[in-house]
């Protein structure tokens, strides 16, 4: 019997590696939280329908980067993960999605708890009217988490999983808006991360960033990949490449009809050898 | 003259005549203002605020008509704030785009355009003579509040509509209810707006006499009500009744009352505007 989305306690949310002692000693991680299924997913606005039959899984601690062309639903099919399609109105979404077995659009499914496991960072940076501290510590006080001591190590910990801590942390009181556009966005990804996701939603998140700032955004995402499960939906196809581990390629073919989930491997595979021909014709830049 | 040359003769035109326009605001609000102060400062000393009429009102003090419109935009603030900043909130965040949701609006929207007099005789009928609280600050407050509600609950909605969408994406997606937040995100960030909108509200229920004349207004009272329940001067009816009612009235302490008033409505006005703008440093969008 699925009990869906009733959160693990907090101490096990932190996923813990562990050596397997295999003959090589790679590290992998020995829970297996965090992995998606998706199974004839669609999507509609109103009557009209926009995305139709995606399939997909995605692994834990794994980067999935979802690229196709403007208006193919990409970051509609990221905001299915979490659920922020309810907050639209009007989205109406089908098929079945399960986090880690469970059916998160089913009868007992909560999004308020769903959205503390698998968490979102925006386009365009948002960090909220407060101090540094105030915006990290806004989820776990949202979970009720009020101790003091606990709550400044989740904000340390979370700084420092974002790589912000070492700019900031001689004045956590500082307000949020006097940090640059690129410290905001890492700011907004150690906020994201201090609820202990499992999983975290990226939507083009350093698309509205320097270069230097994107580099650091992509440096921070290698680092996260060992602890959570990144999806990240992106236009820039070098990025893509370079940071993750498969790619999903989505596109929808005229407006008359959704879009389709095209073709979905190894993202080293997409970029060189795609099976379909219209992956390959986006990827080398033939249109979008 | 060639195209260009007329078009930047157009702009220079466009230009100046805007700006008349707008200097003209500025010069009759100076007038008027000037105009107050030159006849009402004679009269203004610290008896004079404090004390109560004699003879009518043509000498002594105005005391008790200024405790009584304190009283009366403290009680009006206390019923008007709660429920019109709550009733913005679930217009701007909770209500479904349906029938009942514009005929909320435009209840709203007509009730802001009743006339103060109207709302006087309503309060007469409802207040003073239906819920039988005789004519009081009570009756008063609440007519004033009727008339200050749809101001209060439009400047909330639109502080409201002012705090962006992706604030409010942000703390939902870390997993917060609606209700923590606008509480938490919302509300705060969009203080600064619904607050000097209240005020402005107040401000012009400080000013009204119509809504107090049948409510809660009494031409001479010698010190300030007890309760809620009892009757009280106010700074606009002082005037009116003054003008209209006393022969010989004296032209400095009327013209000093109405200094009274502006002023105090004034410096609410200016603190509220420079409370705001330090606010606005600490959020900007």
């Amino acid at each position: 019997m699925v009990n869906a989305l009733n959160v693990e306690p907090r101490t096990t949310a932190m996923p813990t590696l562990v050596m397997t002692g295999r003959e090589n000693d790679t590290v992998v991680a020995a829970d297996a939280s965090g992995s998606f299924t998706l199974s004839e997913v669609s999507v509609a606005y109103g009557r009209d329908l926009v995305i139709e039959g995606v399939d997909m899984y995605i692994a834990p601690r794994s980067v999935t980067a979802l690229i196709g062309p403007s208006g193919c639903g990409k970051s509609t099919l990221l905001r299915c993960l979490n659920r922020m399609n309810d907050e639209l109105g009007n989205v109406k979404v089908g098929g079945k999605i399960m986090l880690d077995g469970q059916d998160i659009m089913g009868k007992d499914s909560d999004p308020v708890e769903l959205r503390m496991r698998v968490g979102q960072v925006f386009q365009r940076p948002n960090p909220f009217p407060m101090s540094i501290y105030d915006n990290v510590a806004y989820g776990p006080r949202t979970q009720g988490i009020r101790k003091r001591s606990e709550l400044d190590d989740l904000v340390e910990d979370s700084l420092r999983r974002s790589a912000l801590y070492e700019e900031v942390k001689k004045n956590l009181k500082k307000h949020a808006f006097e940090l640059s556009g690129g410290q905001q966005q890492r700011l907004c990804i150690a906020r994201a991360l201090a609820t202990m996701p499992e999983v975290l939603l990226m939507d083009e998140p350093a698309s509205a960033l320097d270069p230097i700032s994107t580099q650091q955004i992509e440096d921070t995402i290698a680092e996260l990949k060992a602890s959570v499960t990144i999806v990240i939906v992106t236009h820039n196809m070098q990025q893509a490449a370079r940071i993750s581990d498969q790619t999903a390629f989505m596109l929808r073919e005229s407006m008359d009809e959704p879009a389709h989930l095209i073709e979905m491997s190894e993202t080293k595979k997409i970029f060189t050898n795609p099976d379909d021909k219209r992956t390959e014709s986006y990827i080398t830049g033939r249109f979008g | 003259m060639n195209r260009v040359k007329r078009a930047r003769l157009t702009e220079q035109i466009a230009k100046t005549v805007l700006g008349l326009m707008a200097v003209t605001v500025l010069v009759i609000a100076a007038a008027v203002l000037i105009y107050i102060v030159s006849k009402g400062y004679r009269a203004i000393n610290w008896e004079f605020l404090t004390t109560r009429p004699v003879k009518l009102g043509r000498e002594g003090g105005i005391g008790p008509a200024i405790g009584g419109t304190v009283w009366l935009v403290s009680l009006t603030a206390l019923f008007t704030l709660p429920v019109g900043i709550l009733a913005g909130v679930y217009l701007s965040e909770y209500a479904a785009r349906n029938l009942l949701t514009r005929s909320i609006r435009l209840a709203i929207t007509n009730m802001a355009g009743v006339p103060s007099i109207v709302y006087g005789l309503f309060g007469l009928a409802a207040f003073v003579m239906l819920a039988n609280f005789k004519v009081s600050v009570l009756s008063g407050a609440l007519t004033l509040t009727c008339m200050t509600l749809p101001v209060v609950i439009t400047a909330t909605e639109e502080a409201l509509r002012q705090v962006p969408q992706d604030l409010r994406h942000a703390s939902l997606a870390l997993g917060s209810t609606k209700w923590r937040t606008v509480r938490k995100v919302v509300l705060p960030a969009s203080m600064p707006g619904i607050v000097t909108g209240s005020i402005l509200g107040l401000a012009r229920a400080a000013g009204e006499t119509a809504p107090i004349l049948f409510t809660a207004a009494v031409f001479m009272s010698p010190q300030l009500p007890r309760s809620p329940l009892d009757r009280v001067m106010a700074l606009p009816y002082h005037i009116y009744a003054e003008v209209t009612s006393v022969p010989n009235w004296s032209e400095d302490l009327i013209w000093g009352t109405a200094l009274v008033l502006v002023a105090g409505i004034s410096i609410v006005s200016v603190a509220a505007g420079v409370w705001r703008s330090i606010q606005r440093r600490k959020i900007r969008w």
